[in-house]
């Protein structure tokens, strides 16, 4: 690549427009600019919203052509926050790997790591081993996951529209929910905790009575936000019959979750196509016929709720399923019973006095497994769960090595972004922060 | 592959790699590195560096099965059938299917990938009208077929997946779009196209998406490095890390 010429490129050199005039509000009079617009008597006006504006979720960029307050048109613009995560993640081991891609889709961590360990488990072939203490605990974190990344969801959802009190209060619920996290796996976010094989660690002592309070605060709060937004009058006229997107829409455009969901399909891949051992809880798929805005709040505000119903049969299964978190296969599998140091760190005491103290060759065997990793069939797979934004899926080729061949990751924040202009295009423009408020996309895993 | 001694072949037994004979692996072209030829990984055994670099072609005979296994016909002949009925060239279309790890997919000629991905969304029996998006894969030891677009169907109405999967050689690397079939491919295929240069003809407006528009090269690709560029820092240049000082 050395040989390869990068061609100058000067983004900031003066470029005539293509057409029209360009005024460029860089802190002069705004009475100026007005006056100029007036003059060349054109209703037309293009205008750059982001990538850094707050109601972007990130660095999202709209480029909006209004006449008067109606959009026109609307692109989007994405690009901004792409780190490189699936090419990243061929220069590492298997395992490795899942410590990237916690970091894309940065408010629902357990879900892209559960959604590429599954894919990795189904290139081994060892999805059935997995031992059932960690398909529960999987389960348990995602729901968990998926109420903090609702909750993330309705307060910037609130604060866009004007409302910093069900910000706060839905950034209060999201803490206890990471105070969980942190309790379980040692971080709030990112945490890297699902394995191919399992899961890092077991719950810590005194994880299920934390969890069981939560369990007793969590239903009356969402009641209090509920009270807060469900009929509140100024909420439901910024959001009702705005962004309409029908099944058929959400159909060409491969929308998924709540929106799709908010069309009266009850399409839930945990129902439908279950993993984890989803098929035997007991839960609703709830949906809402509305196609608007106001239909994917109460979406997300119903599922919530589910999710707390599957954590507490979690809680229950836990009590009988004893055992190991991590598949017994000692050529895929890391020790997992770890424990948490005065450092922060995992290890696991008995594993560390074996390998030290008494086995050559189960110290040499650690050390490969860790330093080179494991090695993974040729093939392909792809392993589609349902994060809370919609179908996540992971596109895992191997071609026999110790690292991925080729990661890649359908994103539904991604997909789902494309539907902006369909919904918006048309309406005022204050409803375009609406439309893109309930598609919730987050940036991280939209770029990757 | 399999020894005389009990204990090492009780090793291997639990090795869970698919048994090969040593004619297959033979066969299979192998990149061998060295015995430290690996330079990215803590590989500190060597046996990282030998790797098998291209999967042999494999190709799926009847039945196929279902998701479950392929011990009788199931699902997936099912698909097959109804494709093969309604696509009047199947024989020609189709290169080869394969079914691995509960997973269904066709190897579609290019010049049919419209036709076939058309006749999978619209048929009744077949109704797959969802696209869960395109992904790329670039195999540099596949020659006249380099670059791979995979495309993933999903169909809501009969609960079921299939993979279709459309290869071109570097020299010429134009796909169809299949925008006009599914909408939802648009930013799927830019994105392919930012990361492997692959053409999709008739896309409406197929620019870069993730990467800056003025980017050089196509990042994923396999002959793309890692981090392939030098990065200005308080004045000084950090060469990227493939031109780095190495002691390997």
């Amino acid at each position: 690549m050395s040989s390869t010429k990068y061609t100058e490129y000067d983004a900031y050199a003066a470029e005539e427009a293509a057409e029209g005039k360009v005024f460029d509000v860089g802190g002069q009079d705004w009475d100026q600019v007005v006056a100029g617009a007036e003059d060349l008597g054109d209703e037309r006006l293009v205008i750059n919203m982001g990538p850094q504006h707050p109601s972007t979720h990130g660095v999202l960029r709209l480029i909006l052509t209004l006449d008067g307050e109606t959009v026109n048109e609307a692109r989007v613009g994405i690009g901004y926050l792409h780190t490189g995560i699936e090419k990243n993640m061929e220069f590492r081991t298997w395992t490795q790997g899942t410590t990237f891609c916690t970091r894309m889709d940065y408010l629902a961590p357990i879900f892209n790591e559960t959604a590429y360990c599954l894919s990795v488990e189904k290139l081994l072939g060892v999805t059935e081993q997995v031992p059932e203490r960690a398909q529960i605990i999987r389960v348990m974190m995602m729901e968990l996951n998926r109420i903090s990344s609702h909750l993330v969801a309705i307060a910037t959802f609130g604060l866009e529209l004007g409302a910093t009190t069900v910000m706060l209060n839905g950034f209060i619920e999201r803490e206890y929910t990471l105070d969980l996290f942190e309790e379980i796996t040692g971080l709030r976010m990112n945490m890297a905790y699902v394995r191919p094989g399992g899961v890092a660690q077991d719950l810590p002592s005194g994880a299920t009575s934390k969890i069981r309070d939560y369990l007793d605060r969590m239903p009356k709060r969402l009641q209090a936000l509920r009270k807060l937004m469900d009929d509140n009058p100024v909420f439901k006229a910024r959001t009702k019959d705005v962004a309409y997107l029908d099944l058929t829409g959400c159909m060409a455009l491969g929308v998924t979750g709540p929106v799709l969901r908010s069309t009266g399909l009850p399409w839930d891949l945990r129902k439908s196509q279950p993993y984890c051992g989803y098929e035997d809880y007991d839960f609703d798929v709830p949906t809402q016929d509305t196609c608007d805005v106001y239909g994917r709040y109460l979406v997300r505000m119903d599922e919530m709720e589910e999710s707390l119903k599957i954590v507490e049969q979690c809680l229950d299964r836990l009590q009988a399923a004893k055992g190991p978190v991590m598949i017994e296969d000692k050529k895929i599998g890391w020790p997992a019973q770890l424990a948490i140091g005065a450092d922060g760190m995992g290890n696991s005491p008995r594993h560390i006095a074996h390998i030290m103290g008494t086995s050559m060759e189960a110290l040499i065997h650690h050390f490969k497994l860790v330093t080179e990793g494991f090695r993974v069939p040729a093939g392909q797979a792809y392993a589609p769960i349902e994060s809370p934004r919609g179908e996540l899926g992971a596109h895992v080729v191997s071609d026999g090595g110790t690292r991925p061949y080729r990661v890649h990751f359908r994103e539904p924040s991604f997909v789902n972004l494309q539907a902006t202009p369909a919904m918006s295009e048309g309406g005022m423009v204050a409803d375009i922060i609406a439309a893109v408020a309930s598609i919730d996309p987050v940036m991280g895993g939209v770029d990757r | 592959m399999s020894s005389q001694n009990p204990e090492q072949q009780a090793e291997q037994g639990a090795d869970k790699l698919p048994a090969q004979t040593g004619e297959e692996r033979r066969e299979q072209p192998v990149a061998r590195k060295g015995m430290f030829g690996a330079r990215t990984t803590g590989d500190t055994s060597g046996y990282g560096g030998l790797v098998v670099r291209q999967s042999p072609k494999v190709s799926a005979q009847r039945p196929y099965g279902g998701p479950g296994g392929a011990a009788e016909a199931g699902e997936f002949d099912e698909i097959a059938d109804e494709l093969e009925r309604a696509v009047p060239d199947f024989g020609d279309a189709i290169e080869r299917v394969v079914v691995d790890r509960g997973e269904l997919t066709f190897f579609v000629k290019r010049e049919h990938l419209a036709t076939v991905a058309k006749t999978m969304r619209d048929e009744p029996s077949l109704r797959f009208e969802l696209c869960s998006g395109v992904s790329g894969v670039h195999y540099p030891d596949d020659e006249g077929a380099e670059l791979h677009s995979v495309v993933h169907l999903l169909s809501i109405t009969h609960n079921r997946r299939v993979r279709l999967e459309a290869t071109c050689p570097d020299a010429d690397p134009h796909v169809p779009s299949l925008v006009p079939v599914y909408p939802t491919s648009d930013w799927h295929e830019r994105e392919t196209y930012d990361f492997f240069g692959i053409v999709y003809d008739g896309h409406p407006a197929l620019t870069r998406i993730e990467m800056p528009d003025d980017w050089v090269g196509h990042p994923q690709r396999k002959d793309y490095p890692l981090g392939g560029i030098p990065v200005e820092y308080r004045g000084a240049e950090i060469p990227p890390p493939d031109e780095r000082r190495s002691y390997v």
